[in-house]
């Protein structure tokens, strides 16, 4: 199931970026979304992320990771669109 | 809640998995959890520089030139199925059956390689064609993110292999469970990072 699942979201974003069917911005928005349901695939059906022996604190580490990430991907990509076009 | 957790503690045999059943289990599983959460930071790190860098090709080979779907397409099931085999691997330990559980394992391994081998290819190709890590800024940051994750990736069949030979000496019992376990979550991470990879780099290289 899980196998199925994450592989259709892979043919289906290759699919879509193929097709040439939406503009840039959309398709980098829906192969973005894509690849999070991949990630939710991954955590549901492979690595039992809401399983444990006692309170789930692992969760809120993983939730914390998440929050860091986005902060620093967005983060630079922000900043650096500030440089404008120049070569860095 | 911590009542709860005591009692299931204090049974280890019910109907708790054999990686839960000590106290040393779970804190090193907690602590593997907390070990992917800062590993994710550095990928997240390396996939801000790549965002920002990627159209600094500075006249080299651009994307286009280089990603090509068939090849990153294989990576990418391969390692998919891989990750898949490898939820298999914990099934079967959860059913007590070592032999099923060291041959998923096995096939696991196998797939790591034959992914580590096209990559390896696909990048001996780019070298080949003037492509390589000093040529621009693109390039620089192309191999340390994907190389990185290769790196991760061969690490990972090395502790697998590991893990393969203790399996085959002392069986399945607490200490070895909790290892598969957390090579498996290892693993699945490594898969979900390269479904980013794949999104990223090689989709959104190919789009334009």
């Amino acid at each position: 199931m899980g196998l199925v699942v994450s592989i259709v979201l892979t043919l289906l974003a290759l699919w879509v970026v193929q097709a040439h069917a939406l503009s840039h911005a959309m398709l980098l928005a829906v192969i973005l979304v894509l690849a999070v349901l991949q990630i939710v695939v991954q955590l549901a059906f492979f690595m039992h992320f809401t399983e444990s022996a006692g309170p789930r604190y692992h969760v809120s580490a993983l939730a914390l990771g998440f929050v860091f990430t986005f902060c620093i991907v967005a983060g630079s990509i922000w900043i650096m669109t500030f440089g404008g076009t120049q070569p860095y | 809640m911590s009542l709860a957790h005591e009692e299931v503690l204090s049974h280890p045999d019910h109907d708790i998995p054999l990686e839960y059943s000590t106290e040393d289990g779970v804190l090193k599983i907690f602590g593997f959890w907390i070990f992917l959460a800062t590993d994710l930071i550095l990928f997240a790190c390396l996939f801000s520089m790549y965002q920002i860098l990627h159209l600094n090709t500075a006249g080299g080979p651009t994307e286009q030139d280089l990603y090509n779907v068939p090849e990153f397409m294989a990576e990418t099931l391969i390692l998919l199925v891989s990750s898949f085999t490898c939820g298999l691997a914990t099934l079967e330990m959860r059913k007590g059956h070592r032999g099923a559980l060291m041959a998923w394992l096995i096939v696991t391994v196998l797939l790591g390689l034959s992914f580590i081998f096209l990559e390896v290819r696909e990048f001996v190709d780019y070298v080949g064609r003037g492509a390589t890590m000093q040529r621009s800024a693109f390039l620089s940051s192309f191999f340390t993110l994907v190389g990185t994750h290769g790196c991760h990736v061969s690490l990972g069949i090395l502790w697998m292999l590991s893990i393969l030979y203790q399996l085959g000496r002392r069986g399945i019992q607490a200490i070895t469970a909790r290892k598969v376990f957390i090579v498996g979550l290892y693993w699945h991470f490594l898969d979900v990072v390269w479904v980013f990879i794949f999104t990223v780099v090689y989709l959104q290289g190919v789009m334009h």
